[in-house]
């Protein structure tokens, strides 16, 4: 499905269609996110049950250490 | 007419301009980011500058860190005397404090106090929630940004209005990417500090500053923002409804003491983790030298020094009887250890 992922058009395939496993698809899953969708915040308890949808727009923002 | 400060005026205004005269930053740390944003408060007329930093220039810095020389490198100078040079050359007429010194729960509100705004420039997260728990404390709005690689972020603390960082953490992650594993390049430095400069300059002129979480990714071309409002948690122990400050309390320090007669230091970190030495081991593959594990600990060669390391996480550096030389050296190790 395609979703824009922040700001920007991304197909992504059909099995990815919640948040924990965006984020696993990504590589993001181990990090500290944020993440939303359709200008909602998901919390992370909801990760496992929100589901994806084709044109949801997601942001996801996580953290890094350095500086 | 010799004002220095005329197009910053123009922009801002005769009386914001008057504000950031009057004001007074502190830096914690002064690395690239701090590097960076020093070198724009400076030349934006800060009253007065305070810089914190516990490292030395070292040639790994140059490529990034704007305030030093390769002189700076060779005497091995620490950061925060190196930066106070240089920007004492940039602007003679505001005051610069430097203190050479490590931040910690214990000793960072003493620095603070008096300060209108604390600009985040560390690298790694438990300064970070220290600077957090103080700033929030003290009401001091508190400017986090952080970059690895292309990417970095930036967001707002300002007490009592935004969530906090300990909010949006919710606890100390292990930090397994770094500038030193991963390495980082200058454009991402310029564009974290110079929107954490920005959101310094509105908050001193009286500018609300919005509850945004940013990110970008330079060499990828993207860009994210989200309005956290929603994770302002009331049970968060730093700025909920009942405040402990978590990362100001000495139980939660990493401590390090010296051990007597051993040119040792041992180190006790703050978290409760339990590390699997044998994955351990693994990537620190061609990082050591001459490994030595056992279902207790592993002890080898890593750079000029001697470091074992126990499962709970507390090490012994061995050849050195400085702790801030220790405290570095074990935060370099720990780089290799990914969850």
């Amino acid at each position: 499905m395609n979703v824009q992922l922040n700001g920007k058009q991304v197909e992504i395939p059909e099995e990815v269609n919640s948040v924990e496993k965006l984020l696993a698809h990504y590589h993001l899953q181990s990090r500290i996110a944020v993440v939303e969708i359709n200008k909602e915040i998901v919390m992370k308890e909801d990760y496992v049950h929100q589901k994806l949808s084709h044109g949801d727009a997601v942001e996801i923002i996580h953290f890094v250490g350095g500086g | 007419m010799k004002n220095r400060y005329a197009r910053q005026e123009l922009f801002l205004g005769e009386k914001s301009q008057s504000k950031i005269q009057n004001s007074s930053v502190i830096m914690i740390g002064a690395g690239a980011l701090g590097s960076s944003s020093a070198e724009m408060l400076t030349r934006a007329g800060v009253g007065e500058l305070t810089i914190v930093d516990r490292d030395y220039v070292e040639w790994s810095n140059l490529q990034r860190q704007q305030l030093y020389s390769e002189e700076d490198a060779r005497n091995k100078l620490p950061k925060a005397v190196a930066a106070k040079n240089r920007l004492q050359q940039i602007n003679s007429e505001i005051t610069i404090h430097s203190l050479v010194s490590d931040v910690h729960g214990l000793n960072i509100q003493e620095m603070i106090k008096g300060h209108d705004v604390i600009v985040d420039a560390t690298d790694n997260f438990e300064t970070r929630l220290i600077a957090n728990d103080a700033a929030v404390k003290h009401g001091i709005p508190f400017i986090m940004g952080s970059c690895v690689a292309s990417y970095g972020t930036t967001f707002a603390v300002i007490p009592e209005k935004t969530p906090c960082l300990h909010c949006l953490l919710n606890h100390l992650p292990v930090d397994n990417m770094t500038c030193e594993t991963v390495g980082v390049i200058s454009p991402i430095v310029q564009i974290v500090a110079a929107t954490q400069v920005t959101q310094v300059l509105k908050i001193l002129s009286g500018e609300p500053v919005k509850p945004l979480l940013k990110s970008t990714d330079v060499w990828k071309d993207e860009k994210a923002e989200i309005d956290v409002t929603r994770l302002k948690n009331e049970h968060c122990p730093t700025c909920g409804n009942e405040q402990t400050f978590p990362y100001l309390q000495y139980k939660n320090q990493t401590k390090s003491e010296v051990l007597c007669g051993r040119d040792a230091v041992q180190i006790r970190p703050a978290t409760t983790q339990t590390f699997v030495l044998n994955v351990f081991m693994e990537r620190l593959k061609g990082m050591v030298t001459k490994p030595i594990l056992n279902p207790f600990l592993l002890s080898c060669g890593f750079e000029d020094y001697r470091v074992v390391f126990f499962k709970d996480g507390r090490a012994i550096i061995h050849g050195t009887n400085d702790k801030m030389v220790a405290r570095s050296i074990y935060n370099r190790f720990l780089q290799y250890y990914s969850e």
